[in-house]
């Protein structure tokens, strides 16, 4: 079993857990993720690894509840625990891999999106570490739903927010930020890493293709093992079949098939959503389907 | 007394009926029927049925046991040999192994010796009856990568020699292939597999589930910080094969792997399970192999109609011909000498049909069979919404990348010595489809076995 340290509640719908997990805490790097089970009959669930404690032993994971094994994990308490959490898996971010000087040398801009906040805080947090500051902008649908937005100031070079409505920092999407920073503003960007929904990806691909700047994206598609056992999650990139759990689960943005990508995603929404609609209305239906009633 | 030249015949579920449910499809000998078949086994001295085992069991000296009616006894005569023997008794192909050296067989039918050593396996576990351990102690940690047939295995063995064995498996499960790629109706998950593996952790052996040896922890960390003084890599098949045809990224094309993971490992089959399994109308199994069948019979009893697409003709199926039997009889419809070459897809991206070609057998290529080849102007189109790929797997990279001089062949399988294990890297050993590439349960069980010998000697020249 691995214990929850800590879980609290970001804001609607996003949630926070602390977890022990020893040889995760110690072997992971950003960009790599876990699977994580509830209990014994649990469904298999990737999340991107979004801090972590070597010292402590610990992850930390944040996610969304968006079907119905979310939908009961978010009830999990401190001091609960998961039945299983392994990891960590795909490969970790190219940054790691660069030496500090040639990284110095290089103006990178992260593009955060939603729950995509949560990925891109350890790639910022270990770029500062090792004396890189990097520019961050996070979009959120409104000023409700940003999370971490204080320990990304931590981090971070400039931070920029946005806000699609408006209601809080700059106003539209990530897109037009960048845009703005790189027409208006006069900022150049040698390299962008874009974690968010797919669709957010996919237009911010099209974007800083035009802007021509190099830029990588975290796909989080459907995944079973997680090993490369099930190919599940292949993804088709520059034309090549590619498995996201070994082959990623980041690539290179401008090369993504991402229509193909979105369409897989929607394999089990219609199995997934009944079972939604089960768990959070138990044996009677209520209505929730917008069907009947 | 029935005919000496037939098997006792073995009780199964009528085929309609299995059709439609996840229960073993045979069941196996009762107390009587096993002796009966086991007065058949003439009881050769120098037993050819031995030579076809690949962890050597001494057939006749457990039939004899059987004989007398000694079932306890018989299971310890397996148990010397095999750590899994009603897994063995299910999914072995002793056609080809065991019985197919039986001289019973040269006029009429070999001894039923796999029905025989599960019925012995069977009893023993009812009855509450364990393999008999060590208390030999030799102070030394191995390290066991995967918890398939081949690390069981090795592990077991290990342990019987006194050896302080942790199994690390990957899964959230201990079994391997047993338990996400075989299905239940072949190969019952709580029943018998998790008995047998418990039969290897009653011999000493400790299993840690969710690490993935490469990423979790490297075989250099296990051998220079975790005090593990030699390891064995069993960790199996990698990544499944795809055909590279048009289409094969709709939705609704799954390998095998997937298939069949969601349905024993995560047990999507059961209407509860919070993992989910596309509701299928009309499958296609592209591939004649044994997980074809597997595939084919889930997508059966998950109320599919289902079509097996093979290139070549019945004769050249590679599955066991008591599956190929078993699948027919449970209404599976078998295309065979037919190749697919798109799958087409409908204007939201689900698979809507798949264009195939009829084939003819043309001269043998090197493998000996006869190849494959397109008669022209066959193309038709089989309509379905479900293609499930079963065409093998090639090597996982995990752990050959992250392991410093550890030898790869040109398939990217470890290099590994047959006879023990041995590996191009000082204390390593490796053994099943991590080495051979796909093949069967019991060839892994051998290479686990072997491996443990390998180890033995490397360890007590130390």
């Amino acid at each position: 079993m691995y214990q929850i340290l800590q879980a609290r509640e970001l804001t609607t719908n996003i949630y926070l857990m602390e977890v022990k997990a020893p040889r995760v805490a110690n072997s992971c790097l950003p960009g790599q993720f876990v699977i994580v089970r509830m209990d014994e009959e649990g469904e298999r669930i990737p999340l991107t690894i979004c801090d972590y404690n070597r010292e402590a032993g610990t992850i930390t994971i944040v996610f969304q509840t968006v079907g119905s094994s979310t939908f009961i994990m978010k009830d999990l308490k401190t001091g609960d625990a998961f039945h299983d959490v392994v990891g960590p898996l795909g490969c970790a971010s190219e940054l790691t891999d660069e030496s500090v000087e040639d990284l110095k040398k290089k103006s990178i801009l992260f593009v955060a999106g939603g729950v995509g906040t949560a990925p891109v805080y350890p790639q910022v947090k270990w770029l500062h570490e090792h004396g890189v500051d990097a520019d961050v902008i996070v979009g959120a649908k409104t000023k409700d739903l940003l999370i971490l937005e204080d320990e990304m100031k931590a981090v971070a070079g400039n931070l920029y927010v946005t806000t699609d409505d408006g209601s809080y920092g700059r106003s539209g999407m990530v897109t037009k930020t960048i845009q703005d920073l790189v027409e208006q503003d006069g900022r150049h960007y040698d390299l962008c890493v874009a974690i968010g929904p797919m669709i957010m990806m996919k237009f911010v691909c099209k974007m800083t293709k035009e802007l021509n700047i190099p830029t990588i994206v975290s796909l989080n598609p459907i995944m079973v093992d997680g090993t490369g056992m099930c190919g599940a999650c292949r993804v088709t990139v520059g034309g090549q079949v590619k498995f996201a759990c070994v082959d990623g689960p980041e690539f290179d943005g401008h090369q993504v098939n991402f229509d193909e990508a979105m369409q897989r995603q929607q394999m089990y929404k219609t199995t997934e959503g009944r079972a939604f609609l089960a768990a959070k209305e138990g044996d009677t239906h209520h209505g929730g389907c917008g069907h009947c009633e | 007394m029935g005919d000496v030249l037939k098997k006792v015949p073995v009780r199964e579920q009528d085929a309609k009926v299995r059709a439609t449910n996840f229960d073993e499809v045979c069941l196996g000998y009762n107390k009587e029927e096993a002796i009966e078949e086991a007065q058949r086994c003439i009881g050769c001295k120098n037993a050819q049925c031995v030579k076809g085992c690949p962890v050597s069991i001494n057939i006749p000296g457990f039939i004899g046991k059987v004989k007398e009616g000694n079932i306890e006894a018989a299971y310890q005569v397996i148990s010397e040999s095999s750590a899994l023997p009603a897994v063995c008794g299910r999914v072995c192909p002793q056609e080809s192994q065991c019985e197919g050296k039986c001289i019973r067989g040269i006029k009429g039918e070999p001894v039923s010796i796999g029905k025989l050593e599960r019925f012995v396996a069977d009893w023993a576990r009812e009855q509450g009856i364990k393999p008999e351990g060590t208390t030999e102690k030799k102070g030394k940690k191995v390290a066991v990568i995967g918890s398939g047939p081949a690390g069981l295995t090795c592990a077991g063995d290990l342990a019987k020699m006194g050896y302080d064995v942790t199994i690390f498996e990957a899964l959230h499960e201990a079994g391997g292939v047993l338990v996400y790629g075989i299905p239940e109706f072949r190969l019952p998950k709580e029943a018998v597999v998790k008995k047998e593996i418990e039969n290897v952790k009653s011999l000493g052996v400790k299993i840690e589930t969710n690490v993935i040896v490469g990423k979790s922890v490297t075989i250099d960390q296990l051998l220079n910080e975790e005090g593990f003084s030699a390891v064995f890599i069993g960790s199996g098949a990698g990544l499944p094969k795809f055909m590279g045809i048009p289409g094969e990224n709709a939705n609704g094309v799954f390998s095998a792997n997937e298939y069949l993971t969601r349905s024993n490992l995560m047990k999507a089959f059961k209407a509860e399970s919070p993992t989910p399994i596309m509701a299928s109308k009309k499958v296609a199994v592209v591939g004649g192999g044994n997980v074809a069948m597997d595939a084919a019979r889930t997508a059966l009893r998950l109320g599919a109609e289902v079509h097996i697409v093979y290139r070549r003709s019945l004769e050249e199926l590679p599955a066991r011909v008591e599956e190929v039997h078993h699948a027919k009889e449970e209404g599976i419809i078998f295309d065979l000498l037919t190749n697919p070459v798109e799958i087409l897809v409908d204007e939201k991206g689900w698979v809507s049909g798949m264009k195939c070609v009829r084939m003819e057998l043309g001269e043998p290529d090197a493998s000996g069979r006869r190849r494959p080849v397109v008669i022209p102007d066959s193309e038709f189109v089989l309509e379905l919404d479900t293609v499930i790929m079963a065409l093998g797997t090639s090597p996982n990279p995990l752990i050959s990348s992250t392991t410093e001089g550890l030898e790869t062949n040109k398939w990217k399988c470890i290099v590994a010595d047959e006879a023990n294990g041995k590996t191009s890297k000082e204390g390593v050993y490796a053994g099943g489809d991590a080495v051979t590439g796909a093949a069967t349960v019991i060839l892994a069980m051998g290479a686990g076995k072997a491996g443990a010998k390998g180890i033995d000697e490397y360890l007590s020249g130390k």
